[in-house]
């Protein structure tokens, strides 16, 4: 565990009641609404355990939303998200539903854009600091500390080789790496930590490399 | 793992307050100015004022009813007149009261050091400002005194209801407030372990009990005597009061406490005042 500082003790700012339950729950909408790369306009979200629980006292179901539709925990309009996202034309329905061996406070959210959908699971591990642990089909491990590079391609020698070596060019560090893959042979996930921006140019080439069926560059989260 | 002593010895061979020793430590470990770092708690503590504000204005609902209007009750009877501990310690509990209804009615809150223990400092903070007319330089020091504290405390022990009870929430918030009042007041940095030792041996042992699984009953409340519990152990640190037993192992005993309370009682809604007839009650008819 990294240390504390001051501010992990006097802080977050944010919108009440509880860090796991709104707080965090308003990182997870964030980070999924990232992951989908664009506006949200359909969403169906599961609630699990705690978050299914004791969500409707602790405003979990309108901080989600919250996140979804880019606010920040901090952001006094969090109890008004729902109308919010209405008015935006982003259409919203709740489910609860045991998603198995999960951390109580997990959520999965299953979004369309107007050119995506994507499957996001997450969870928020405890005062206000969450876990994306699985995008579509693939096992992941996103904190949103660090740019993240997610990269879908084929499960290929040398895909791994390619997109490391363009970020070493351009001068970005890896700080973590995660690659998990359907089959042998099949569709790849490829998870990057940095400790630079990725910037869009980077994205783009990264896009234009063999092999590579998509990649989504996730700003940290604040 | 660190020692709050070690702070302390620190402070005392080099002439400094506590809040001095931490903000150098914290400029060396986040690579900040000091300015930069007063500026960012300012932040804070803009926030915590704003939260005093809006709660005693006593209009905020929680979503299930349960809480709400008590904080302006509270200071409309201590401006009556006919308060029982004066004027002053009425305020602290409104004040306290206030800051932890804006919480459980989705308002701005600054975590200190939780969300459900968000009423405590500033409660604490803010009546010491009125009796000293401490400016905000004075203000935002006693700040990183009790987050200095809390960074001890997240080391040796935790500051999270589900891992240490309520102690680990509302006691941690009561010796940080216990440190930052006797900073404050003029105390000395041995003074403010003593304090600060003293406010968490009286939080020991508090389970984390919320009925429906909500941070509105008992934790609103428990803002408010958290805060009086800061304030009766700054007071007796700053006449001389020695805590027999030292911070630090205050504070090893309150992990330990925690590792051994049983799991119904660490926020799980399971036991305590969740699972009184009433409690269960009110999980029902609100869920």
């Amino acid at each position: 565990m990294s240390k504390s500082n001051v501010f992990d003790l006097l802080g977050p700012i944010m919108v009440g009641p509880s860090s796991s339950h709104t707080a965090g729950a308003v990182r997870l909408g964030t980070m999924a609404r990232k992951i989908l790369g664009e506006e949200p306009l359909e969403g169906i979200i599961t609630l699990h355990g705690s978050f299914a629980e004791t969500g409707k006292g602790h405003g979990t179901d309108v901080a989600l939303i919250a996140g979804l539709i880019g606010m920040a925990p901090d952001d006094e309009r969090i109890p008004d998200a729902p109308e919010l996202a209405k008015e935006r034309g982003f259409k919203v329905r709740f489910e609860k539903a045991d998603l198995g061996d999960v951390h109580p406070n997990t959520v999965k959210f299953d979004l369309t854009g107007s050119k995506e959908r994507v499957i996001v699971i997450g969870s928020s591990i405890g005062g206000g600091a969450i876990l994306i642990r699985q995008i579509n089909n693939f096992m992941v491990g996103i904190n949103g500390d660090y740019p993240t590079l997610v990269i879908l391609h084929q499960d290929l020698p040398g895909v791994v080789a390619q997109v490391t070596l363009l970020l070493a060019t351009a001068q970005i560090n890896i700080a973590t790496m995660r690659v998990s893959r359907e089959k042998k042979g099949a569709q790849a996930l490829m998870v990057l930590e940095t400790d630079q921006k990725i910037e869009e140019a980077v994205l783009e080439l990264t896009r234009r490399l063999p092999s590579i069926k998509q990649a989504l560059a996730i700003e940290p989260l604040e | 793992m660190r020692a709050y002593e070690d702070w302390v010895v620190e402070a005392e061979s080099k002439g400094l307050k506590i809040s001095s020793v931490v903000l150098q430590n914290q400029i060396e470990e986040l690579e900040l100015s000091g300015e930069a770092l007063f500026d960012r708690m300012g932040n804070n503590l803009k926030v915590m004022r704003e939260s005093v504000k809006i709660g005693l204005s006593g209009k905020r609902r929680s979503a299930s009813g349960l809480v709400g209007g008590d904080a302006a009750k509270v200071e409309e009877h201590r401006k009556s007149g006919s308060t029982l501990i004066g004027e002053v310690m009425s305020g602290v509990i409104a004040k306290a009261l206030a800051v932890a209804e804006v919480n459980a009615s989705m308002g701005r809150i600054v975590a200190a050091p939780t969300a459900g223990s968000c009423g405590v400092l500033p409660a604490v903070l803010f009546t010491l400002e009125e009796i000293f007319h401490s400016d905000e330089k004075e203000l935002l020091s006693a700040l990183f005194t009790a987050a200095g504290l809390g960074i001890i405390i997240t080391e040796r022990a935790n500051v999270s209801g589900a891992e240490g009870g309520c102690q680990a929430e509302i006691g941690s918030a009561a010796a940080m407030s216990a440190a930052a009042a006797v900073e404050l007041a003029g105390g000395s940095p041995r003074q403010t372990a003593h304090g600060a030792a003293i406010a968490l041996k009286s939080m020991l042992g508090l389970v984390c009990d919320p009925v429906a699984g909500l941070v509105e009953v008992p934790c609103v409340k428990r803002n408010a005597t958290g805060a009086m519990i800061a304030l009766t152990a700054a007071e007796m640190a700053l006449a001389g009061v020695k805590s027999a037993i030292p911070i630090d192992e205050v504070i090893d005993t309150m992990a330990e406490i925690g590792h051994q309370m049983s799991c119904s009682l660490k926020e799980t809604a399971q036991g305590g005042l969740a699972a009184t007839p009433t409690g269960r009650k009110i999980r029902a008819d609100f869920l």
